[in-house]
């Protein structure tokens, strides 16, 4: 399934060994508002799936319910073998090993860098503390943030914080990284600092689910490229395919704009 | 292509300076306000030259000076007086090694101001006729301010550990400090409640309401957001009906009605019952102001948490909560000065705390009628401490700004 024109700066190859699968998701926001309408999607590790679709489709909603932020009503996910349920100690363990980026960073402002980095790890994973930053310290220098890693979150720039956003996640060890459009909220020119981290990080062999609308990216790494309409996934395709020769109408519609 | 050469670096323009140009532009920049400040300025000098007269020569100082003990410590016996200085030692002593422990990585601890202001104290403590019978001791705790704010600084720079011990001492000061006025323990002798009062009441029943509402006004506002319906409709129970009650009901509760209904041996003591009644009280403001900073809280924050893998109480404890606590600093020391003025409500139901003290002296033929000078006396008094309070919340949010 994966084209080997796609993907051909990663080192590692995708293998084919689903760690998320998601079969007929449903969802409803406050018992009147069907947001996704029965969505299916196995991601296979290693694998770096790009979710596209015009504002409001559910994309947000989507992947969000791969780490329980949202609880769905329908279908079955299930993520590296652990189904999500209503049973808290699944939910925890899953969050343990899924990572998120947010639009809008979410950093906690009242710690500093390194103590943003290192929460997670102490308090969850319960690392003795130098190990902990020890670990920090070299996400922040691969992200390039080494020298700011005792400043406050208010005190660095978009990019910058998106880059810490990045190490936080990643300080967990995650299996899978979740990134809900992580570059809209920057000016364009920090946009490619944090796509250079995301590039990285594909080359190294993560499982990645990335809401973006950034083509570039999308071509170079991506294996897949989805497209979500009005709850419901429209295509799938490698993004050679998709945005050279895309099968489907509402598709075609979405490139015009955004291309 | 032609290179631009960049400016050089400039300093920003001086400001325009000198108290001259500062009038000119604050007081008299056109007619109108010229015409103000002069008004202003008239009234404020009529009526501070007014107040300056009165201090110095109408107004008959011995209601205050004759009773200076009474107000400071009410019927606490004289001769157990030295337990107060030692008191009120301990307290100098610890604030001033906090001082110097928190600000162990300032340049200078005695900047200019601060010599200033100390200055200016040793200089009252010894100039005002009030305090002269004790200046010798007040001088002394000035110094001691001063020495052990010097030993705080050097020990914090050793042993930065040593903040997180702070409020432990503190801890330790207030419950030797509740031994020392009330004795006991077959060291002390003992000193009935009944004679405890005047500014040491207050202050207690102040300190320790104050400690006591803090936790449970956010344990309100926690409950009041928690998505158990028996604890949040218990919490919204607790606060509405709190709030709808005026706090002398609450009082009057406490102080008359209880011992109505239970015998005398199973009765708290007066002061625990007005202790309780405030912090009945407080607590159910405290909470809403808790749960406004809560709100403040965006919802990224506590997702950004959850997806890291934190639980819910680890949420709350590590990221929501210190958010919310320090957007609501203003609201909560609000509520901690209003508690402090609100003891007073007790010197009508009898309990002779600074202002049942001050009455208690009025009730004396010989200061018939001198109410003027008791109550400035005492609003003074009442006035610094909650100036200190809002002081403290001042800096308290300076130091915890994280956003520059
Ligand atoms: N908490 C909520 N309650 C009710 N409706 C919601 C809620 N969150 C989102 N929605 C609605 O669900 C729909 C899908 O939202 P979602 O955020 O998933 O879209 P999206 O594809 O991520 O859009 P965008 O590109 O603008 O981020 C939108 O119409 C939105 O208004
Ligand atoms: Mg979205």
């Amino acid at each position: 399934m994966t084209q080997p024109q796609a993907g051909t700066m990663r080192d590692s190859q995708p293998v084919n060994e689903p760690v998320i699968i998601a079969q007929d998701v449903e969802k409803w926001y406050d018992n009147n508002f069907h947001v996704l309408r029965g969505v299916s999607l196995t991601v296979n590790k290693g694998e770096v799936v790009v979710v596209m679709g015009p504002s409001g489709s559910g994309k947000s909603t989507f992947i969000r319910t791969f780490n329980a932020l949202e609880p769905y009503q329908k279908g079955t996910i299930d993520i590296d073998g652990i189904r999500i349920s209503h049973d808290l100690k699944n939910i925890e363990t899953i969050r343990r090993e899924v990572g998120m980026v947010f639009q809008q960073f979410n950093l906690f402002p009242h710690l500093t860098v390194l103590k943003n980095v290192t929460l997670a790890p102490i308090w969850v994973r319960r690392w003795p503390k130098a190990k902990a930053e020890e670990v920090a310290m070299t996400l922040l220098e691969r992200v390039g943030i080494l020298e700011q890693a005792n400043k406050y979150p208010g005190q660095l720039s978009g990019g910058q914080q998106q880059r810490v956003a990045i190490a936080r996640a990643l300080a967990m060890q995650p299996k899978i990284m979740l990134f809900d459009e992580p570059t809209s909220a920057l000016d364009p020119e920090m946009v490619r600092e944090v796509l250079d981290a995301m590039r990285t990080l594909a080359a190294e062999g993560m499982t990645m689910v990335c809401v973006t609308h950034e083509v570039g990216f999308a071509r170079e790494v991506a294996d897949r490229v989805v497209l979500m309409a009005d709850g419901v996934l429209v295509e799938e395709a490698t993004p050679e395919e998709f945005f050279n020769n895309p099968k489907e109408e509402r598709s075609r519609k979405f490139l015009s704009q955004i291309l | 292509m032609t290179s631009i050469t960049p400016p050089a670096a400039t300093r920003p323009p001086i400001a325009q300076t000198g108290p001259l140009a500062w009038a000119r532009k604050n007081l008299f920049s056109d007619w109108f306000n010229s015409i103000l400040t002069v008004v202003v300025a008239s009234v404020l000098l009529w009526s501070g030259w007014g107040l300056v007269t009165w201090i110095f020569s109408k107004a008959q100082w011995p209601v205050v000076e004759n009773n200076l003990g009474f107000m400071m410590t009410g019927l606490y016996p004289q001769a157990q007086y030295w337990r107060m200085w030692i008191i009120m030692g301990l307290i100098v002593t610890l604030s001033g090694l906090s001082w110097g422990i928190l600000g162990r990585n300032q340049q200078y601890l005695f900047g200019r101001s601060v010599l200033i202001g100390i200055g200016a104290i040793a200089a009252a403590v010894i100039l005002f006729p009030l305090t002269r019978p004790h200046s010798p001791i007040l001088f002394g705790m000035v110094a001691l301010t001063v020495a052990t704010a010097w030993v705080g600084q050097q020990a914090g720079k050793r042993l930065p550990a040593l903040s997180n011990w702070l409020a432990a001492g503190w801890f330790l000061v207030y419950i030797a400090s509740i031994w020392l006025i009330g004795g006991g323990l077959g060291i002390l002798a003992p000193v009935r409640t009944e004679n405890w009062g005047g500014l040491v009441l207050t202050l207690l029943m102040a300190v320790t309401g104050i400690a006591l509402c803090f936790p449970f006004g956010i344990a309100l506002a926690i409950g009041r957001r928690s998505e158990l319906p028996i604890v949040q409709s218990l919490s919204v129970a607790y606060i509405e009906l709190v709030r709808g009650v005026p706090l002398i009901t609450i009082l009057v509760m406490g102080q008359v009605m209880i011992p109505l209904f239970l015998p005398e041996g199973v009765r708290p003591d007066r002061i625990l019952r007005a202790i309780i009644a405030l912090t009945i009280f407080s607590s159910a403001y405290l909470a809403e102001n808790v749960r406004a900073g809560l709100q403040s809280v965006p919802r990224g924050q506590s997702e950004a948490s959850v997806s890291l893998g934190l639980n819910k109480p680890l949420t709350l404890i590590l990221i929501v909560l210190p958010q919310a606590l320090k957007t609501a600093i203003p609201a909560i020391v609000g509520q901690f000065i209003s508690l402090f003025q609100d003891t007073t409500l007790l010197a009508p139901l009898g309990l002779l705390e600074l202002l049942g003290m001050a009455n208690t002296a009025l009730s004396n033929p010989n200061y018939l009628g001198r109410y003027a000078e008791a109550y400035a006396f005492i609003g003074v008094l009442y006035w610094f401490f909650c100036y200190a309070m809002a002081l403290g919340s001042r800096k308290l949010e300076q130091q915890l700004n994280t956003t520059h």
